[in-house]
């Protein structure tokens, strides 16, 4: 066991840390949302340059060599400067399901995601499917050797920028069935994909996309037909230990903020820190926060085991980080007081992403629901 | 970073698992953690595992301590936590012990550490006073220097199992005029059967007999029961308190107490359906493990912090608050689990000339007394207030 990060995720930590500090501050990241494009390309290929793009691949498909460790690295930073570049959508998840594709689907693709010069989004989740994956009322029909994709996905993260959408599209049975699900890489340009983008509360970008008839390659389909539903679980998993690393930077820059304030606040003639009540809220946040460090880590580090592990772990890091998020954020806020409600402070800021953090790849219910399903095992014959 | 267990590891687990279901006491499985045990059941597998060498999985080597790594240890929890194997008890192993061989004089080493070491020296903690509980450092027992002796006046409360005790370590102000209360306490040693030492018992609302009041009259204990310097005694009782906390998780036992709750749940009834299968149960069952993991998971991360070389520091109160928590959420789970036979009150029944315990099923019997018992859990070893407290001070700096 050990929990030593190695010198490359260091460095990784360090200059990107760096990066943010000098060129992410919050006065910029907040003209950078409200601006007509909502994020900056340049900072994207800094990222680029970094490697950061490049370091949770194998050396084989061309990357560092690292993981999702690496990637935790990146989004814990990410979370701490509130920096909406769509990494998770493109590096973790695009990149997640296309270093599984065959060898002319990486060929093909890995290499832009790791310059940034190809950008993913993961259109997956639809207006009535809500958290589960294989709810799909998309469809991709077969049309000669290839499909044919109608749909609408719905607030898919970082689309407005993406070049490309990895997609999930029932090619067989029922609506909910496991079976019959496949993955698809779309080109954004491929006639008969439209859009509408938008804000979202949180300070990214999304859109609603639809399909009309788009016409697809058989060379388009990740991993088997009909059989994706186990890599799309593998995926998101990934993406919720990554998303949890965010979380765990936003938790310890909400917290140390609200620290930071009821040393300085003073009400009736003292520093609000040294009252009992808050001081022991302020614990109680901490404490959520090492916890979501812990599960983080956990999570991260399981990954690679059987299926059913992984996924109790990724739900159960989910949990505790929605949970832990929640009151974090809105402990944040009652702290700061009226301040806290308002727009020019940074605090509010944590909170929103913090808030939707649990609304993305299920919240808490869903994977208490998920964690206690896989929990289930044979209960022995009960007395008469 | 990874979870993974070396081979040396590997093998080190099998030895230890194998060493276990050898030696353990067959007449103690599956007795846990209940308090009414004899002196003899408290300390049988600590005399065991002092033969081996193994009963201070913490201590460093030179001190007769294992000298395990920080994953040898947690392995180590884990296995005898699978048969709920009675440790040795904190007092001496995990109290006094680390303030001896830190604070202590050589003599002092060499007197005390071989009784703990082999679980012949069963060692109280005179912490508590009935007016410094929570505020430890207004102890009013006082150490009076009279020629090569301390005189020791005062009462103790809440210490534990003092009924079987040979020796005792024990807070007393030996400077009342020093200007801060933490300043002139000292930490001194006392052999339990000096005149002048009364343990009175404590019925707790269990029923149980745990704690003990210790009264201490004019007792005389030579100089030389001074551990550390004279006037710093709360340097010790700090240190010690770090300690107890690091231990105070308790992660194995309640992972092991999940299981049984899992069965117990698995056997109990709802409209003829097992209870694990209702969906609020079930997920009240899944919440306390994941927030298990989580207080796991920092464990292992402090575990690492520690063999990295930094000592227990203040994190250690994250592991008290949270694991507390969860063994009482445990014991409260447990009792919901058992529903009605909650109420039987097995130790005040008359025997019905069998050999069966109680009534209903045996996963019943003193579930509701062990519920009441864990609420001292966020009490003791400073409450989880005081806890809070140390951490808003500590790291937060308010």
């Amino acid at each position: 066991m050990d929990f030593n990060f190695t010198e490359e995720q260091t460095m990784i930590r360090d200059s990107l840390s760096r990066l943010i500090r000098e060129q992410y501050d919050f006065d910029t990241r907040r003209k950078v949302v409200a601006s007509k494009d909502g994020w900056r390309p340049e900072m994207w290929a800094q990222f680029a340059e970094l490697g950061l793009l490049m370091a949770p691949f194998s050396e084989e498909d061309g990357g560092l060599g690292g993981g999702p460790i690496d990637a935790m690295v990146v989004m814990e930073e990410f979370g701490k400067g509130l920096v909406v570049e769509p990494y998770l959508p493109s590096v973790v998840c695009g990149g997640g399901f296309l270093k599984r594709g065959s060898d002319a689907q990486k060929a093909e693709y890995l290499g832009g995601i790791m310059s940034g010069e190809a950008i993913f989004a993961f259109a997956y989740a639809e207006p009535r499917g809500r958290y589960n994956m294989a709810d799909l009322e998309t469809t991709a029909k077969k049309d000669g050797s290839g499909f044919v994709l109608n749909g609408h996905k719905a607030v898919v993260i970082g689309a407005p920028w993406a070049t490309h959408f990895v997609v999930t599209a029932r090619t067989s049975g029922d609506r909910r069935d496991a079976n019959g699900v496949t993955v698809f890489v779309v080109a954004k340009d491929a006639k008969g994909v439209s859009t509408r983008d938008y804000p979202t509360v949180d300070g990214r970008r999304a859109s609603e996309v639809y399909f009309e008839n788009v016409a697809v390659s058989a060379d388009a389909v990740i991993g088997e037909v009909d059989n994706g539903l186990p890599l799309v679980e593998l995926v998101t998993d990934e993406a919720i230990a990554a998303l949890c690393a965010e979380a765990c930077g936003a938790m310890k820059v909400a917290h140390s903020m609200t620290v930071e304030y009821s040393r300085n606040r003073k009400q009736f003639g003292t520093a609000i820190g040294k009252f009992q009540v808050l001081q022991h809220r302020m614990v109680d946040m901490f404490m959520e926060h090492e916890q979501s460090v812990s599960m983080t880590y956990m999570a991260t580090l399981k990954l690679d085991e059987d299926e059913v592990t992984r996924k109790k772990a990724a739900s159960a890091a989910k949990v505790r980080i929605g949970q832990g998020g929640r009151y974090v954020g809105q402990q944040a806020i009652q702290i700061h007081g009226g301040m806290g409600m308002t727009d020019e402070m940074a605090v509010g800021h944590y909170f929103k992403r913090l808030t939707m953090i649990d609304a993305e790849f299920g919240n808490v219910d869903h994977h208490l629901k998920r964690y206690t399903e896989l929990s289930a095992v044979d209960v022995p014959m009960a007395a008469e | 970073m990874n979870l993974e267990f070396s081979p040396e590891e590997i093998a080190f687990r099998d030895e230890v698992r194998a060493f276990i279901n050898e030696n353990y006491p067959k007449e103690l499985a599956g007795v846990g953690t209940r308090e009414d045990l004899t002196r003899e059941q408290f300390l049988a597998w600590h005399k065991i595992l002092g033969k081996k060498g193994w009963s201070a999985a913490a201590w460093p080597k030179k001190y007769g301590g294992t000298g395990w790594t920080s994953t040898q240890r947690y392995i180590w929890s884990e296995e005898n936590a699978r048969v709920d194997a009675i440790m040795p008890l904190p007092f001496g192993m995990a109290m006094v012990a680390p303030v001896i061989y830190t604070f202590g004089t050589e003599e002092q080493k060499e007197k005390y550490l071989p009784g703990i070491l082999s679980g012949d020296v069963w060692w109280c903690q005179g912490y508590s006073e009935p007016g410094a509980g929570s505020d430890l450092a207004s102890v009013k027992t006082t150490a009076v220097r009279d020629g090569d002796e301390w005189v020791i006046n005062g009462q103790k409360t809440w210490t534990t199992l003092a009924q079987f005790a040979d020796w005792g370590f024990f807070l007393c102000r030996t400077d009342p005029t020093a200007a801060k209360p933490q300043e002139g306490i000292s930490f001194i040693l006392i052999d339990m059967k000096t005149p002048g030492v009364e343990v009175r018992p404590i019925k707790l609302l269990d029923g149980g007999h745990e704690v003990n009041e210790v009264w201490l009259t004019d007792v005389r204990v030579p100089v030389e029961n001074l551990v550390g310097k004279e006037n710093e005694g709360w340097t010790c009782a700090k240190f010690l308190l770090a300690h107890e906390r690091s231990g105070i998780a308790g992660v194995a036992r309640s992972k092991r107490g999940v299981e049984k709750l899992r069965s117990i749940a698995s056997t109990e009834l709802v409209d003829g359906e097992p209870l694990i299968q209702t969906n609020d149960f079930a997920r009240k069952i899944s919440q306390l493990e994941i927030d298990l993991t989580a207080l796991e998971f920092t464990e292992l991360r402090t575990l690492a912090a520690e063999s990295a070389g930094k000592g227990p520091g203040p994190e250690s109160s994250i592991l008290k608050i949270k694991g507390t928590e969860i063994q009482q959420r445990l014991t409260e789970l447990t009792l919901e689990a058992v529903g009605n036979y909650a109420e039987p009150y097995t130790a005040g029944m008359e025997s019905d000339g069998s050999n069966e315990l109680g009534v209903g099923p045996d996963h019943s019997h003193f579930v509701a007394e062990t519920y009441f018992n864990m609420r001292k859990t966020s009490i003791y070893g400073g409450s989880n207030e005081i806890q809070r407290g140390i951490i808003s001070k500590m790291i937060l700096g308010l």
